[in-house]
């Protein structure tokens, strides 16, 4: 069936550090290994070795230049995977009942025996979450990392998405969003974490911190300052004075 | 979006099948003798060819039938339903047609599931938020004009249909001119969460991806003007002249030819031209 639930028994979802990421895509390289060669078929690739790769990964980083109203453009890394929306038009649009949101954490999976591969779901969803894979014609997603979150043969460090325990960074954060008292939503609620594209009515689960602002004033006095180190000695002092004298 | 072969003869050919079949259910169209074996026979053709197109698309094609599962949430779903009453009811219409036995009564329900076949086709397309230009009741109303259209000339009245093309013409221009300015709430701002100005620095990927290739497809919109003056003329312009010329069993059949030819450019661009708002995160 693939209405969506009422009401989900925990919301299982990342929360993601725009500020922390550094855009070294560790998360997207954890997320097609772990996916590859554990739950569901493997991502598959097309032409890997070839001059025109292609792929399927549930992952994926993009980069910005963000331009604030006053003071010097920066670049904003952006990590993208599914985001657990409460309201998946993902799943409601799927003809066979394959996409399907769990109710005891909200996780949005498909259930790849019973998916067609229309692609349907790919084009209800606003964030480009869903792939097919080139190679099974299935569609896949982000599952969260099912099969690590639950898997008791893993030590408990390991049990938490692929992603999120590669992260240098610590740019990924993973928990239930609807304890008020878990450290995602902690986080949530301290760094501002928002809806990505919230006029799409799909009430995402996963929140994205913004960057935080940068010093934008140097101290007044810089200027009159000393330089720190006006007559350089040594070889560099000598150096210096020589090519003075070649004016 | 991507416009795919199957989804725009899909489309095309269905929209135009169902339409015949409701004429000729409702004995509108020929539906007795010879003449009515040749309008059944093409109806059920169009019909058919198009949803045996439509299972090209699929990425399984041998597990086509789960799709009939979800008929409660997915417009994809009831589609397929509907399509297969349609088809059934359809079946018996024309055996009790063809027999000269009553058959208005079967005709009717037929008729009104076919219209409702053809709305459940553009309203795969028209729920889609995410695509603007289809996000409308245009969508539906146009899928439905052109199959009126092309159900008339099939049907083989002339000036019904040169009325229906006029029309259909003028609803087409009008649902353009609104789509260009249709963009949607959805900004690269409000994607990104990031502001007041947010370019893309650099793209996830080099190449291109599954998303790329469906949902940022750029080339036809390059060459929009010219599809759209080719759509119009072989849609529309061409068949209304064909219809002028006075022997009718010529005219029709080039005039519904051309007519249809000109409808997969114009579903061509339906599918070329809509944007989805994931093209925001990449251009």
């Amino acid at each position: 069936m693939t209405d969506l639930p009422t009401h989900t028994e925990k919301t299982l979802g990342l929360v993601i550090d725009l500020d922390t990421c550094v855009g070294c895509h560790a998360c997207v390289v954890a997320c097609k290994a772990w996916n590859t060669e554990n739950y569901g078929a493997p991502l598959s690739d097309t032409d890997a070795h070839g001059a025109t790769p292609s792929g399927a990964w549930l992952n994926r980083v993009h980069s910005y230049e963000v331009t604030p109203e006053a003071g010097p453009p920066r670049i904003v890394h952006f990590p993208k995977s599914c985001l657990h929306c409460q309201d998946a038009p993902c799943v409601t649009v799927c003809p066979t009942g394959a996409s399907y949101k769990r109710t005891e954490d909200g996780i949005v999976l498909v259930n790849e025996a019973e998916c067609i591969g229309c692609g349907l779901c790919a084009w209800a969803c606003p964030y480009g979450a869903r792939e097919q894979d080139p190679s099974q014609k299935v569609m896949k997603k982000c599952t969260l990392c099912v099969d690590r979150i639950d898997n008791h043969n893993l030590p408990e460090i390991d049990r938490e998405p692929a992603c999120v325990r590669t992260c240098p960074a610590k740019a990924r954060h993973f928990g239930d969003l609807s304890d008020p008292e878990s450290h995602v939503s902690r986080l949530v609620a301290e760094r501002g974490g928002m809806d990505l594209a919230p006029e799409q009515g799909t009430r995402p689960v996963n929140k994205y911190l913004p960057p935080r602002q940068k010093d934008e004033e140097i101290d007044i006095l810089a200027p009159l300052l000393a330089p720190v180190d006006q007559e350089p000695g040594g070889f560099l002092g000598w150096l210096d004075r020589t090519l003075d004298r070649l004016g | 979006m991507h416009p795919a072969p199957s989804l725009i003869f899909f489309t095309t050919l269905s929209g135009a099948g169902f339409a015949l079949l409701a004429l000729a259910c409702l004995g509108i169209a020929p539906s007795t003798g010879w003449g009515g074996l040749l309008e059944f026979a093409l109806a059920f053709g169009l019909a058919l060819s198009g949803l045996a197109a439509s299972t090209l698309h699929l990425g399984r094609p041998e597990r086509a039938l789960k799709a009939f599962r979800e008929w409660r949430s997915s417009w994809l779903s009831r589609e397929a339903w509907l399509a297969f009453g349609t088809l059934g009811l359809g079946g018996l219409t024309a055996i009790l047609s063809l027999t000269g036995l009553p058959a208005l009564f079967l005709g009717l329900p037929t008729a009104l599931l076919a219209i409702a076949t053809i709305t459940a086709t553009a309203m795969i397309y028209a729920q889609l938020k995410t695509v603007p230009r289809w996000h409308h009741w245009s969508t539906p109303a146009l899928f439905l004009a052109h199959a009126a259209t092309a159900g008339t000339l099939l049907a083989g009245h002339r000036l019904p249909a040169a009325i229906l093309l006029v029309l259909t013409a003028a609803a087409q221009f009008a649902a353009w001119k609104a789509g260009d300015a249709r963009t949607g709430p959805t900004t690269r701002e409000s994607a990104t969460g990031l502001g007041p100005k947010v370019r893309p620095f650099e793209a996830p990927h080099t190449g291109e991806s599954y998303l790329t290739r469906e949902m940022v497809f750029v080339v036809g919109r390059k060459h929009r003007l010219r599809l759209r003056s080719i759509g119009l003329a072989a849609a529309y312009l061409a068949p209304l002249a064909f219809l002028a010329i006075p022997p009718a069993p010529l005219a029709l059949p080039l005039a519904a030819l051309t007519h249809l030819g000109g409808t997969l450019v114009i579903r061509w661009l339906f599918f070329a031209e809509a944007e989805h708002t994931l093209a925001l995160y990449y251009r």
